[in-house]
């Protein structure tokens, strides 16, 4: 009898269904609806993308220093390259753009070792970022001191005053948030029913009346004659409205720490804001960075709003560069760039916050 | 007080101060003292400021006559009504271009939320892509570019964009034909709410067989028939009681149809592309949040995938994404301030802009513009936090 005592060797599999012809068989002609939805996708995709394509980099125009140089048909980039250094730094004095530049460096050089795993003293340094750096900024910005000249706020602008709004949005909603969040789970009464109205209030309407009520109505509410700054009342209504939707982040985290560690930190005699600094805090925040971080987002992309009170940043700039007689008609150019520059700083850091939370949640993870 | 049950002395009593009763009293008491201080300030600030420019307060303005055109209303209006209707004009218009927006919103973000879990590969790509980019772009650049970069650059009407006829596009808005209802209409309206009453009773009637006979009924197409059947056949019998009138070129404009203005068409667009990506978001996460374990259990017990899309996948899903969904609708009628942009006289633009720089009437306008946000928004928070309780998972 000849009985095989071996298994024989492996078949190759089919050759239709390994290899690129066995992906695209698998992920794009799997079913009759699917390869039509394939080839109509993969048309529209064609007639769409190629000329866009073409327009932005191969039709496109990089040199030159007049609309002279676009002669090709395809975007103009030599618009947003001669405009390039007002659309950073709006109208501050171009002898003073290295003290815009070493502000932001400083702040490059200081966030660095914060992303560094084994660096140890983070809270040190987060902290210095917080209180210190800002006074830092302030003086290097306004000037008025140290030697520096004064640069009027009137003349800051672009990305760079983007950059001031967001970044005096974050650090001062966040204490502010803070607050409002231990408000609202608070014992008292009174204390929870003003943080709730705070917070509803400010989350319940837009930001452009929040920034209308700004610069209409702060300079009724305060004594005759109060000067007030057109940025500095941008900036309270902006804080203002930041700070309810931190007081809601932060609230999900620390409705999100387990009640044995109140209890724990009471049975160990901690007063109240011991409990909160020492125990519950330092927990809670860890667990909302990544939300933090979304709230950072969406100011972000809100700052553009003070366009509306008539503030230039990175989007008023470029809108206000359209109107220029010598360069008429670069509009779509102008928004291409401008939507780029908000895309690159968004789409970082979702990303960063989404590996943030795979980061964190590995403990949590049910 | 009494003593302690174990050594039978008195517990040592804690000073005053140290009792969390009488701090609590005293530190509320101190907040609502600084709220009430702090308020007064300002309300007497605001008074003494308002003294000094002559501006008298109260809502008196609102019965005066507003003097100037506001480019779409939804009701009558002209320049000798008073400054209260531009405040109806405008809250209308803002009702609008957020129901159209919700609307459409919600219909790309379902779309593209199930093509980004699609097994087809380029179609999953093209949702990501979509996502992506559109999520992280604020809206305000959107708003701009669709009107400023491409509404403002169409043709003049003359040589308007010709779409089968009937519709027409150009620089002053988009023409589509409208519809006339003639006198035999009422009838279909009388048909389709005769329709929606029979449809309510029969699923009640269907519920209730289901649950004693355990017989299932057809609810869902027997009550789309319904819904369509009726009132067409009315219509039909009734001799088709409607025509369409269609947009026509007379002069340098369009008459006749129905006009989008381009300023209401950027908002919708940039509105609804931006509000779609963050729903298609919710409706992917909600997707996701139904484990595999359900479908496969649904299986195990012997049901249809139909049907288990229907009763298990779905309902389970929606759990996750009407919260989201709610917040989102909200967010997008927030964002649709950003009118004043581009000039679509919506709420803010209407009354926060025009009348408060006519009139001067600081506090009231914003206020009320305030306040009407205010209203959406606790309406439906109040909404979302019932159904959040009523869908909550009841565990143990």
């Amino acid at each position: 009898m000849n009985v095989q005592k071996q298994p024989g060797p492996d078949l190759p599999p089919p050759a239709s269904s390994v290899g690129v012809i066995g992906w695209l068989r698998k992920n794009l002609f799997s079913s009759a609806p699917n390869t039509v939805l394939t080839l109509v996708a993969g048309y529209l995709i064609y007639i769409t993308l190629v000329p866009a394509f073409q327009w932005a980099f191969l039709n496109a125009d990089w040199v030159g220093d007049s609309r002279e140089a676009c002669d090709s048909g395809g975007a103009c980039w030599v618009f947003v390259a001669v405009r390039f250094d007002q659309f950073m730094y709006g109208f501050y004095p171009e002898a003073e753009y290295w003290r815009i530049n070493l502000a932001f460096g400083l702040l490059i050089a200081l966030m660095v070792p914060l992303f560094i795993e084994k660096f140890s003293r983070k809270g040190m340094l987060a902290a210095f970022i917080l209180i210190v750096y800002p006074v830092i900024a302030y003086y290097l910005f306004s000037g008025g001191a140290f030697g520096l000249v004064h640069v009027e706020t009137s003349l800051w602008g672009g990305l760079s005053l983007t950059l001031v709004l967001a970044g005096v949005g974050i650090v001062a909603a966040l204490p502010i948030g803070i607050v409002l969040a231990l408000g609202r789970r608070s014992g008292m009464p009174i204390v929870r029913a003003v943080s709730v109205v705070f917070i509803e209030f400010w989350r319940g309407v837009p930001l452009i009346t929040v920034l209308f009520m700004s610069s209409v109505m702060l300079p009724l509410f305060l004594p005759e004659g109060t000067h007030f700054d057109k940025l500095l009342r941008a900036m309270i209504g902006i804080v203002m409205f930041q700070s309810a939707y931190m007081a809601e982040v932060v609230r999900g985290g620390l409705q999100a720490i387990p009640k044995g560690q109140y209890e724990a930190a009471q049975a160990l005699g901690l007063s109240y804001w011991k409990t909160m600094g020492l125990i519950v805090l330092p927990q809670a925040l860890k667990l909302v960075i990544p939300g933090i971080v979304n709230t950072f987002i969406a100011l972000f992309k809100d700052t553009t709003l003070v366009l509306i009170i008539g503030l230039f940043d990175l989007l008023a700039t470029i809108q206000s560069a359209f109107s220029d007689p010598n360069w008429l008609g670069y509009s779509v150019e102008g928004y291409v760039f401008a939507a780029a520059t908000f895309w690159i700083f968004c789409f970082s850091m979702s990303r960063y916050s989404q590996a943030l939370e795979r980061k964190l949640h590995t403990g949590h993870a049910r | 007080m009494s003593a302690d049950p174990l050594s039978g002395a008195a517990p040592a009593k804690a000073a005053l101060w140290r009792r969390p009763v009488f701090r609590s009293t005293v530190f509320q008491v101190l907040l609502i003292l600084g709220v009430v201080a702090i308020a007064n300030y300002l309300f007497t600030n605001t008074l003494h400021n308002l003294e000094q420019r002559g501006i008298s307060t109260g809502f008196g303005f609102l019965s005066m006559e507003a003097g100037f055109g506001i480019l779409q209303t939804l009701i009558p209006y002209d320049e000798t009504y008073t400054f209260g209707r531009t405040f109806l004009v405008g809250l209308l218009n803002t009702l609008l271009v957020s129901g159209l927006g919700i609307f459409l919103a919600t219909l790309i973000g379902f779309v593209m939320g199930v093509a980004r879990l699609s097994s087809n590969w380029l179609i999953a790509r093209i949702a990501t892509v979509y996502i992506e980019i559109f999520r992280n772009i604020p809206l305000l650049l959107q708003i701009l570019f669709w009107y400023f970069a491409v509404l403002q650059p169409l043709p003049q009407p003359r040589q308007s964009l010709d779409l089968g006829g009937m519709f027409f596009l150009n620089n002053r808005g988009f023409y589509l034909p409208a519809p006339v209802f003639e006198a035999g209409f009422n009838l279909v309206w009388i048909a389709l709410a005769i329709a929606v009453v029979v449809v309510f009773f029969m699923a009640r009637w269907a519920r209730r067989r289901q649950e004693e006979t355990g017989q299932q009924f057809h609810t869902v197409y027997v009550s789309l028939a319904i819904l369509f059947g009726l009132p067409l056949l009315v219509f039909l019998a009734a001799g088709t009681p409607l025509t369409w009138e269609l947009p026509a070129l007379k002069g340098f404009n369009f008459k006749g149809g129905v006009t989008i203005i381009p300023e209401l068409m950027a908002l919708l667009t940039a509105l609804s592309i931006y509000t779609g990506a963050f729903i298609a978001e919710a409706v992917r996460s909600g997707i996701l949040a139904v484990s595999h374990g359900q479908t496969e259990a649904a299986y195990a017990v012997g049901l249809r995938p139909s049907v288990t899309l229907r009763l298990v996948i779905i309902p389970q899903a929606l759990r996750v994404i009407i919260p989201q969904l709610t917040s989102q609708f909200l967010n997008l009628t927030k964002n649709s301030s950003l009118a004043t942009a581009v000039g679509y006289p919506d709420l803010v633009a209407v009354f926060a802009g025009t009348t408060l720089n006519q009139t001067g009437q600081a506090v009231e306008v914003i206020a009320m513009t305030m306040g009407v946000y205010l209203t959406i928004s606790l309406t439906i928070s109040t909404f979302m936090n019932w159904y959040n309780k009523k869908k909550q998972l009841v565990e143990r």
